[in-house]
């Protein structure tokens, strides 16, 4: 099973991610991070693991692994 | 099934660039392509002076922070007395365009065999948003506050182009970070480069246009909309040259 894992303390509230996520799973938190940014949050339900997020996000916050495994190709 | 995605080891660190800044999906896309290059422990970065030293913090690389604009000097030192390592300057445009293009230039003119890229924001980023050679007409900065005013400043530059068309060089492309899209063709003008500079090709420059946020006081999403909408028209993206069959 894919998971994705989201390092909070990385975000900065940029919102590239939200707005190229294609099955709207992504939003910004009501918590703060230590740098004072709302971190996003993944709605499970909705997240199909494509990876845009991961593409478009310019801080590393995304990991996308399979049955804990994570990098490489399929 | 879904393509397993991480974040490279030799870039796996927070980067204190600005909320939105493309200096990040940039460098991980490098780092992307060195890693499936089997580079990544075989490498030396050649850091401009302003955005693109905040890399030096999060890389876990060797690198050098070279003299300003002077990165593409170094590169061809680091080259030539290191030629089985695997060498990338990486510069901006106020860095590489404005203060070091004799340097830029000469190291194109010469076809030295390492890969430059130069991410083109249109501005001096990190000393508060100047104008510099590519800013765009009318674009307002700290010095052009009445709008760029090509009558006498000149025109934007456009390098890749400029080097594609005049001097032999290994292959000359530029792409963007707005989309998806975008990133995915850009890291495979960057595997080009490297891949090219591995083979002793010659040299390779990847420019890439990327938002600047917090100097164009614009959010993350309407710097890119910026990037499509203004900066695409006049530099377009692509390959200016391609490499030679091997």
């Amino acid at each position: 099973m894919d998971v994705i894992t989201v390092k909070e303390e990385r975000c900065k509230e940029c919102g590239l991610c939200i707005a190229h996520c294609p099955n709207e799973a992504l939003s910004f938190s009501d918590r703060l991070n230590s740098a004072g940014y709302k971190p996003v949050q993944v709605d499970d339900a909705k997240c199909i693991k494509c990876g845009i997020c991961y593409t478009m996000c310019p801080d590393g916050v995304y990991e996308i692994s399979h049955n804990g495994e994570s990098g490489g190709e399929d | 099934m879904a393509k397993a995605r991480k974040v490279p080891a030799i870039i796996d660190n927070p980067m204190s660039f600005c909320p939105g800044c493309g200096h990040g999906i940039v460098i991980r896309l490098i780092a992307e392509c060195l890693e499936e290059l089997e580079q990544d422990q075989n490498l030396i970065f050649a850091l401009g002076v302003g955005c693109s030293s905040l890399l030096g913090g999060g890389l876990v690389t060797d690198r050098l922070h070279c003299p300003h604009g002077r990165a593409s000097a170094v590169a061809t030192g680091m080259k030539r007395v290191q030629p089985e390592n695997t060498i990338v300057a990486y510069q901006g445009d106020g860095d590489a365009y404005s203060i070091g293009i004799a340097e830029t230039i000469n190291a194109a003119y010469r076809n030295e065999n390492f890969t430059m890229v130069a991410i083109n924001n249109t501005n001096y980023g990190m000393t508060g948003g100047q104008m510099s050679w590519t800013t765009m007409p009318g674009q307002v900065t700290t010095t052009s506050p009445l709008g760029r005013d090509c009558e006498i400043t000149g025109n934007p530059l456009k390098f890749p182009e400029l080097v594609a068309s005049q001097f032999d060089v290994a292959f000359a492309a530029r792409g963007a970070v707005t989309s998806p899209k975008n990133i995915n063709k850009l890291k495979k003008y960057i595997k080009n480069g490297l891949e090219a500079q591995i083979n002793g090709e010659g040299y390779s420059v990847i420019e890439v246009l990327s938002p600047c946020p917090t100097n164009w006081k614009l959010s993350p999403l309407n710097s890119m909309k910026r990037i499509e909408e203004e900066l695409i028209p006049y530099y377009p993206l692509g390959v200016f040259k391609e490499r030679k069959e091997n």
